[in-house]
């Protein structure tokens, strides 16, 4: 296992750089803990397998380098790296047994055929294949072949890293589920590094210890699912993580207060720093909005009403904005005279669409 | 669901029925008639029974060609199918010699076969042909119309020539096919190269090699224009394959009882392999599902 760093890395695909936008990663600095569970979360295109490519030594990054344990790699091939990968799509060799498909990784290292049974029944039984280790590895089903993939990585007792690229995307819903928690459990015992490249954020959230949000070749936020739910340092990471995502709206701050629309929204936090000339938005989630009758919030009309079974989400127009509110299923919504209410605690202010911070 | 059966569905198939009739079944069944019977003209025939098929099968003139006939077919298979997946392996594969590269594989399989024949014919000739007068030039001994040997260099080398192409184009599809998450997971386990060829590409490739084999072996088998054109059969009958002997016979001595159940001899020989080829493949199919 490794601590991973990347020091100022930063990639672009074409042959002469002109411009940031050439980029498809953008300059980064990182220092991923040994034995963290990192997920990198982001929407297609966003330069996540970019990243995974570059740690994997699948590519050669224009600028920086990455150092595993405080050594350099950058210039390594991907067989001197010691990294384990499972792919988007199950690779196994299809002509040997299962039992040889977990060997070969051991065998190519010329490891004695008596370690080589150890380990193979050693992680054949961790991933509960004990049964299938004579068999074809072709006709198993795709979370099969996925284990074995997985399996490949683990009988090297000591890779640096076992990277993820988006590896549920073929498997049935009912078992992404049970191989997410059988990653989990592993990840428990062994403290394997992991990175895992997913666009699901309930795989992310689920799975990770630190989340690393990415956007348009950059990396936006990292940190624990809670942070991201709570105190989203970019607009994008609002939009993007949770169900239905942030709601943000333009506003201007009067005094203490942040104004929409010629409404007052009470905040507890960010008035301090604000850049002079930035535009300004605020960002509420929509658990922390709720509709009353009474107060003083201002009245907003009901545009509809979604029941997601547990909770119902409630869409509603003030002025030109609309806000998303989030209703627990046994509270009624009011149909008429309606009021916003918000959570001031969890109101954050956003300038050029990044969270404003107390200094 | 209820399947129900009409059998007027039957006339659907008609238009096919009449046509392979018109173009197969009635032709063959000219030489089935002829490979049974004995004719002295005027369209008079006379049974005959087995005993062309019995005169064919124990004759020693069959058993040369059928022999020279599978030597051939051997050996070349022997060349195109590992030299072609070599080249398939060299090639490269993206940028802009791609197509530069398919485009020159594909060139010896548009030549027409006589074409083909005609260009070696000529290539061959020590007086006026480069490759000829090359290697007379060099002091080595070649005549193809007067040695054997050289006579099946040259056709073997013609034969290279003229179809590596097919078993190149078709592994190289095979090769397309494979994701690129193969060869780094390939890397990631540590796998030599040769370890890549023999548990990824090799696997992937089984099923258009197979296909190149049957082809090749089929082709081959039924060789005719280029060694007509080439060799004539010579020198003596040193290159006479199965079908310039048929062709001899039916066409040169006008032997057409001998001639019809040669035919159907060889129409029998080809389908048995091909039987045995198709067999084989779907076992694989099946084996690996």
């Amino acid at each position: 296992m490794a601590k991973i760093e990347l020091n100022g890395l930063a990639h672009s695909y074409m042959p002469h750089i002109q411009e940031p936008q050439d980029f498809a990663l953008k300059e980064l600095n990182h220092v991923w803990e040994d034995g963290g569970a990192y997920a990198l979360l982001g929407p297609s295109g966003c330069g996540k397998t970019t990243l995974l490519n570059i740690i994997s030594g699948l590519l050669k990054p224009t600028h920086g380098e990455i150092l595993f344990d405080g050594e350099a790699v950058t210039n390594k091939a991907t067989e001197d790296r010691n990294i384990a990968q499972v792919f988007q799509f199950p690779v196994v060799y299809d002509t040997m047994t299962v039992y040889d498909n977990l060997a070969f990784p051991l065998r190519n290292r010329g490891v004695s055929a008596s370690e080589v049974d150890g380990r193979v029944r050693e992680i054949a039984e961790l991933l509960e294949m004990e049964d299938s280790l004579k068999r074809k590895a072709s006709g198993l089903t795709a979370d099969a072949k996925q284990k074995i993939s997985l399996g490949r990585g683990l009988v090297r007792a000591d890779v640096s890293a076992i990277l993820f690229d988006e590896p549920l995307t073929v498997i049935d819903p009912h078992l992404k589920w049970q191989l997410r928690s059988q990653l989990k459990h592993l990840h428990k015992r062994f403290n394997y590094t992991m990175v895992y490249v997913t666009h699901d954020q309930t795989e992310a959230l689920t799975f990770a210890d630190k989340v690393v949000v990415m956007y348009d070749g950059a990396v936006v936020q990292m940190g624990t699912p809670e942070e991201l739910f709570e105190r989203p340092k970019h607009t994008f990471v609002g939009y993007f993580i949770g169900s239905p995502g942030m709601n943000v709206v333009p506003c201007h701050i009067d005094g203490k207060q942040a104004m929409v629309a010629g409404h007052a929204f009470a905040m507890e936090q960010g008035l301090s720093n604000i850049p002079a000339g930035a535009s300004l938005e605020v960002g509420i989630r929509p658990e922390f909005l709720s509709l009353s009758r009474e107060g003083s919030g201002p009245t907003v009309s009901i545009q509809k009403v979604e029941d997601l079974g547990r909770f119902k989400v409630a869409s509603v127009r003030l002025e030109d904005h609309e806000f998303k509110v989030m209703v627990n299923e046994e509270d009624e919504v009011p149909t008429d005279g309606a009021r916003l209410v918000v959570d001031p605690t969890h109101v954050n202010l956003y300038a050029n669409s990044h969270l404003v911070e107390e200094a | 669901m209820n399947k129900w059966s009409d059998n007027r569905a039957w006339w659907l198939v008609l238009p096919v029925v009449l046509i392979v009739a018109f173009s197969a079944v009635i032709p063959l069944m000219t030489v089935v008639n002829y490979a049974f019977q004995d004719t002295f003209g005027n369209n008079e025939f006379y049974w005959a029974g087995i005993e062309w098929f019995q005169e064919v099968l124990r004759s020693d003139r069959f058993h040369g060609a059928l022999g020279r006939q599978f030597l051939f077919s051997f050996i070349i298979l022997s060349i195109e199918i590992p030299l072609g997946i070599a080249i398939a392996l060299a090639m490269p594969k993206k940028g802009l010699w791609v197509p530069f590269c398919l485009i020159l594989m594909a060139l010896p399989l548009l030549i027409p076969w006589n074409v083909v024949g005609t260009i070696w014919q000529i290539f061959g000739r020590i007086d006026i042909g480069l490759l000829g007068a090359a290697l007379d030039g060099l002091g080595i001994e070649y005549n193809y119309t007067q040695n054997t040997i050289d006579a099946w260099v040259t056709l073997i080398v013609m034969d290279v020539w003229h179809w590596t192409s097919l078993v190149v184009l078709l592994c190289y599809a095979g090769l397309q096919s494979i994701p690129d998450a193969y060869y780094q997971a390939a890397r990631i386990d540590g796998a030599s190269k040769w370890a890549t060829f023999r548990f990824i590409q090799l696997p992937k490739m089984n099923r258009v090699l197979l296909i190149a084999v049957l082809l090749r072996f089929m082709d081959s088998f039924m060789i005719y224009t280029e060694p007509f054109v080439v060799t004539g059969g010579g020198p003596g009958n040193a290159t006479t394959f199965l079908s310039i002997d048929l062709v001899q016979m039916a066409i040169g001595q006008f032997d057409l009882g001998p001639a019809a159940a040669m035919s159907l001899v060889y129409f029998l020989i080809i389908l048995l392999f091909s039987w045995v080829f198709f067999t084989v493949m779907s076992y694989l199919d099946r084996a690996e599902s």
